[in-house]
């Protein structure tokens, strides 16, 4: 074991209390405090804000806000709070404020911190305990991972995302695939994509068992950096840019796993069981227990088809739907909600949903949307237009399913009561979620470009 | 006298639980509405509520509905406080709550083949032993508890052996900073102070190397 120096803190709600606390107990204080950025993301809700904290209706959920409020007052850690334009969902507000920066090491008390790796920083989930260690003493106790490199080679067809490619990876490896590794991810696909796509895969590397996922420098991440509010300016920016271009990794370097995955013949990938490997094409048919070979595997098929209700052989473009979700740190940024608006628009949310929602990832995010007029071609479809954060994602506010209901979501987890107690999430792009709106079943988004 | 930050983990007797599901992931340890807490206690009772209860659960709610289907609930196995679970235990939300529920529980030790890591590494930051064994060894415990009268298993971690009162005995591995952590319950962060000057030091230099990380 060996001690990590950690760069950037990023703090929430729901997983730092019990770390102040400790904190205060001890009568420590924090070790470098400007290291540390906090904001509200997880169990606030997403309808109105004009009351502000007082306007939050749960009082558990309320309280637990207040007290991040105080803690970040009386440690004075920089916090962006439920009324800030900036307010979001942590793996959407680092790096929209250039927060997140190459060769970083970042660390937050949620999984999905797997996010930032896009950035060649490393960056993973921790634990409560970790977050009160960070606090106190700037150092995690580290174990060094493994390295898994998996090269994505080819062009990603039309309808076809960044989503869509990291569902056909876990597909690949499974949910335990990388488990005790961190994956760099190469190859002509990844260094393709957006900065927010990349985000999109490297958020997801947890769901393939990765604690951290990351990918190398180039001029488009540089370029998306640039004259961010925390990223360096002037001639620091040069010596930073300059060193993070030597931060890649060199042609002769030996990984411990390596697996490749060709995206030209991809088609939209869909979710239909309760775990992200549970994965099929949209054009495809639900599977059948015994399409697994090994019998644990069979046995978790079973009852994963059970509990979603669905029967082997179903064609997976006529399971009908209750809801859709597009919004969380997989698939909530402006890419996100441009490509997920270019299906919707001049068309209509399908009537026999109980509800369609647009959950932007932070304040300046759906600003943004705004000026687009992205807000307005989704209204008139009928989605509901929120305010920024996890939702129903992981549903600890309102927003949720009710028992039985069905739900595309963009999010990335589609386990037992995820969304909701029995609930039953289909896991999309947020092309294919919006496509589903539409027609009110799961739907090839091909279909409608 | 040293303030252990939790019970220290030496020799542990108990009756096992066997949970045959893969991929146990942390939202069916602990569901997401009892995370609103910000206290570090009374999880316990909420340990697999969507399995343990027919109904849903909130906060402080006690009138629930059983479900007698969930293994947790058969009368064999109320004394628990070692669980038996299939490979990877613990996957997906990082919440350390999933750790405190178990522990809250009553379980003290976890036999697997395998764990996440975020999982893993919260759950000897708590005092609770997560023990990986081959998949074969598993399963043998696994026909074992499942016996009308329950199987108990002795973990010895100086030894770093297991024994089951059928018979069975079995070395794992842990890693020995991992395993002075629980035998001494020592407070992470003041073995890590103890350190200070050269995380000073490093800063230093770090700061040095890369001043934009530094806004300070």
């Amino acid at each position: 074991m060996d001690l990590l120096y950690i760069d950037r803190h990023l703090l929430h709600e729901v997983t730092s209390p019990q770390a102040f606390e400790g904190l205060k107990l001890a009568h420590r204080q924090p070790w470098r405090r400007t290291s540390n950025l906090a904001t509200v993301d997880h169990a606030i809700p997403t309808t109105d804000r004009s009351n502000g904290v007082s306007g939050i209706q749960d009082p558990i959920a309320k309280e637990q806000v207040i007290t991040l409020d105080q803690n970040c007052r009386e440690f004075q850690i920089e916090y962006f709070d439920l009324l800030d334009a900036r307010q979001g969902i942590v793996h959407v507000v680092g790096p929209e404020q250039g927060a997140t920066l190459p060769g970083m090491t970042i660390v937050c008390g949620d999984s999905h911190t797997s996010t930032h790796g896009a950035f060649g920083a490393l960056a993973h989930g921790i634990g409560t305990s970790e977050v009160e260690h960070v606090l106190a003493t700037q150092c995690l106790v580290q174990q060094k991972s493994k390295n898994f490199k998996i090269e994505i080679s080819g062009d990603l067809g039309l309808g076809v995302y960044a989503k869509d490619l990291i569902l056909a990876l876990i597909r690949l490896i499974g949910t335990a695939g990388a488990t005790g590794h961190t994956i760099e991810y190469t190859g002509k696909a990844i260094e393709d994509l957006s900065i927010e796509g990349r985000m999109t895969v490297c958020n997801m590397s947890i769901e393939g068992g990765a604690r951290a996922g990351l990918m190398g420098i180039d001029d488009k991440l540089v370029e998306y950096l640039e004259a961010r509010p925390f990223a360096p300016r002037g001639a620091l920016w040069n010596q930073a840019v300059d060193y993070w271009f030597t931060l890649n990794t060199d042609d002769a370097a030996i990984y411990d796993q390596h697996r490749i995955l060709d995206v030209s013949r991809l088609s939209p990938q869909v979710s239909w069981g309760t775990n992200p490997e549970m994965v099929v094409d949209i054009d495809a048919t639900i599977p059948a227990p015994a399409d697994f070979s090994d019998a644990n595997n069979a046995e978790v098929a079973e009852r994963s088809l059970s509990y979603m209700g669905l029967s082997p052989g179903m064609a997976v473009n006529e399971i009908q739907l209750d809801k859709v979700f597009i919004g969380s740190c997989t698939n909530s940024r402006i890419e996100d909600l441009r490509e997920a608006s270019k299906v919707v628009k001049g068309r209509k949310v399908a009537s026999r949903l109980k509800g369609a929602y647009i959950v932007p990832g932070s304040g300046l995010v759906k600003r943004q949307a705004e000026q687009e007029g992205l807000d307005e071609v989704f209204k008139n479809a009928g989605f509901e237009w929120r305010e920024p954060g996890c939702s129903m994602c992981l549903a600890m506010n309102d927003d949720r399913l009710y028992p039985g209901e069905r739900c595309a979501s963009t999010s990335n987890r589609n386990f037992e009561g995820r969304q909701g107690h029995q609930g039953r999430t289909h896991l999309v792009s947020p092309a294919t979620a919006a496509a589903s709106a539409i027609q009110g079943t799961l739907t090839d988004v091909r279909e409608m470009l | 006298m040293v303030n252990t930050a939790f019970p220290v983990f030496t020799c542990h007797t108990g009756v096992v639980v066997p949970l045959d599901r893969a991929n146990v992931d942390t939202d069916q340890i602990i569901p997401k509405q009892f995370l609103k807490s910000i206290k570090r206690t009374g999880f316990g009772e909420n340990l697999f509520d969507s399995w343990r209860y027919q109904d849903e659960g909130t906060i402080g709610k006690t009138d629930r509905v059983i479900n007698p289907e969930f293994v947790l609930n058969d009368p064999r196995y109320q004394e628990a406080s070692i669980v038996l679970a299939r490979r990877n235990f613990g996957c997906g939300s990082s919440r350390e709550h999933a750790v405190w529920a178990i522990l809250q529980y009553g379980i003290r030790c976890i036999l697997a083949p395998s764990y996440a890591d975020i999982f893993y590494n919260n759950s000897f930051n708590n005092g609770l032993l997560p023990i990986e064994l081959e998949e074969s060894l598993i399963d043998h415990l696994f026909r074992e508890a499942m016996q009308p009268s329950p199987m108990t298993v002795k973990v010895d971690l100086a030894q770093q052996t297991i024994s089951s009162s059928g018979g069975l005995t079995a070395i794992f591995d842990i890693d020995s900073t991992r395993k002075h952590r629980l035998t001494t319950g020592m407070d992470n962060i003041a073995l890590t102070l103890e350190h200070q000057v050269l995380i000073e030091e490093f800063e230093v230099t770090h700061r040095q190397r890369m001043p934009w990380l530094f806004s300070d």
